[in-house]
């Protein structure tokens, strides 16, 4: 525990110093502040604010995540050598550089939603959309870590599947879908539409948006199915719980394969 | 102190350890040698934990490893590359390690005053030279005073008063009874510094004794030359039965 503390410590301190992380949260600064002033208060603000997360958040933490094992290797090798369960060195680097990431996107993003008196109005939309761009932090950095860790050697692969992973789930994704749904429309489709939106966990984001928001406008087709199979309280929750199942699966693999990996 | 046998590791299809069997008793000091690929760095991050072996045993201090950590305790190890965060500076670093090691850094100051380090102590680990950066690997490997020191080609980059300053370092280590175990291409190096001799080839050992047994089986004055020999003609070394009797090749590669 002693020395989990001192590496996160260790890593905050390097990362603040580093100063691109103040850079990150200033460019969510400048974008909310922006978005405020011109879009109005409403929430359509936060909506807009919301997308442009759904879509920055994950491919940034990614690219972030398996940056730091490239660039961190002889310095993870050094850790390695020292008296140090390999588990609490994982955790330690992991929170050490995801915690201060994720700080920086609410921070930046929830000033200027306060000092518009954001907060205070919709407590419960802002609320909703700083955790889910923090749990979207943490998911897509254990991403980026284990895709560093599994492509140790070979960097073009490892950030070549970064990119092809963020493309696939945040952009193809809901076209595939509804490409699917499109072609078979003579089938009852909703279960399976179910299931596939459960695996993306940016969809999931964005249903869980779309729901607390109670725009059917703008939910897509697996928010409209995820509403009229669960309704908005359950289907809220649904959607949190599979999320949590999100969070905890790539940090518990990217565990897994540090615990086994020949450095 | 360290008792390894018929260690295997593989890559994929590549067999980089083929069976080593191993003692290295306390207070010897022991160069491991060979051509490039032949597996001595393997060898050392097997023993280290950053590898993990594919079979057979390490025994440290008689307690067979397995997942365990706390025995790296009795451990230095200077790497071959020296790269930390670049924005830590020095001092930072040497703190960041003694509360991950939580031991107390004895030779903390003496090594600093040694390697003239103390001009360094504030600037940021990237504008170091190389040199300065093994310098400082060389200073947390040995601050918290370890029993067993490893060296990964140590004097690689540093020049010749450092490099001077350094052997004198590891030789008075030695004189101390510590384990020291140095990888190098510098053959006169470990000439100086250690009188036992590994000499690894294709993943198993070739010759393992000291170093004066050595320059006598192959009838060479320097260590370099006995070794340039095994290296250019593994036949003709396999050949010669050993008149004094002493064995000097491993079980394995007889058989083979």
């Amino acid at each position: 525990m002693k020395n989990l503390i001192h590496i996160i410590k260790n890593e905050w301190r390097t990362l603040l110093r580093g100063k691109w992380v103040i850079g990150y949260a200033l460019i969510f600064l400048v974008l909310a502040e922006s978005l405020l002033r011109f879009g109005g208060g409403g929430s359509e603000t936060l909506l807009s604010l919301s997308s442009v997360m759904l879509l920055f958040v994950p491919l940034v933490s990614m690219i972030y995540g398996i940056l730091y094992i490239y660039q961190s290797r002889e310095f993870i090798e050094l850790l390695l050598i020292q008296p140090v369960n390999r588990g609490v060195l994982y955790w330690g680097l992991f929170l050490g550089i995801s915690t201060p990431l994720m700080a920086a996107f609410m921070v930046g993003t929830a000033l200027p939603l306060a000092w518009h008196g954001i907060l205070g109005v919709g407590a419960a939309e802002s609320m909703l959309v700083l955790l889910l761009g923090g749990v979207l932090t943490l998911i897509f950095a254990s991403l980026g870590f284990v895709l560093g860790l599994l492509f140790y050697e070979d960097r073009i692969k490892g950030f070549g599947f970064t990119i092809v992973i963020w493309l696939f789930l945040a952009v193809l994704y809901d076209g595939i879908v509804l490409m699917l749904i499109f072609s078979f429309g003579h089938y009852p489709l909703e279960r399976f539409v179910i299931v596939v939106s459960m695996l993306n966990p940016i969809d999931l984001a964005r249903i869980m948006v779309m729901l607390e928001f109670d725009i059917s406008a703008l939910m897509g087709y697996t928010g409209a199915v995820f509403r009229r199979f669960f309704g908005t309280a359950a289907g809220s929750l649904t959607a949190a719980g599979m999320l949590t199942l999100w969070l905890a699966a790539p940090m518990w693999w990217g565990l897994r394969v540090f615990k086994r990996k020949d450095f | 102190m360290i008792e390894i046998s018929n260690l295997q590791k593989s890559f994929g299809s590549l067999e980089v350890l083929k069976g080593i069997d191993l003692a290295i008793p306390k207070g010897q000091a022991t160069g491991i040698v060979g051509p490039n690929g032949a597996g001595k760095t393997t060898l050392i991050k097997t023993i280290l934990g950053l590898v993990k072996q594919d079979g057979g045993s390490i025994r440290f201090n008689g307690k067979e490893l397995d997942g365990d950590w706390l025995y790296r305790r009795d451990i230095g190890y200077m790497p071959q590359v020296a790269r930390y965060p670049e924005n830590m500076k020095v001092s930072e670093l040497i703190e960041f390690m003694k509360g991950l090691r939580d031991q107390e850094a004895i030779y903390e100051q003496e090594l600093i005053t040694q390697f003239s380090l103390d001009s360094e102590l504030d600037k940021p680990l990237r504008t170091l030279s190389g040199g300065n950066r093994q310098k400082v690997g060389a200073t947390l490997a040995m601050m918290f005073n370890p029993p067993i020191l490893f060296f990964d080609e140590p004097t690689a980059g540093l020049d010749p008063r450092s490099s001077h300053r350094f052997k004198e370092r590891v030789a008075k280590e030695k004189e101390n009874g510590k384990t020291v175990i140095i990888t190098s291409h510098i053959m006169s190096e470990l000439e100086q510094l250690t009188d036992h001799v590994i000499f690894l080839l294709d993943g198993r050992i070739r010759f393992n004794g000291a170093m004066k047994q050595l320059l006598t089986e192959s009838g060479e004055e320097r260590l370099e030359s006995a070794i340039a020999r095994m290296m250019d003609s593994p036949e003709e070394q396999a050949a010669p039965a050993n008149e004094d009797g002493q064995q000097f090749l491993s079980e394995e590669l007889k058989i083979a």
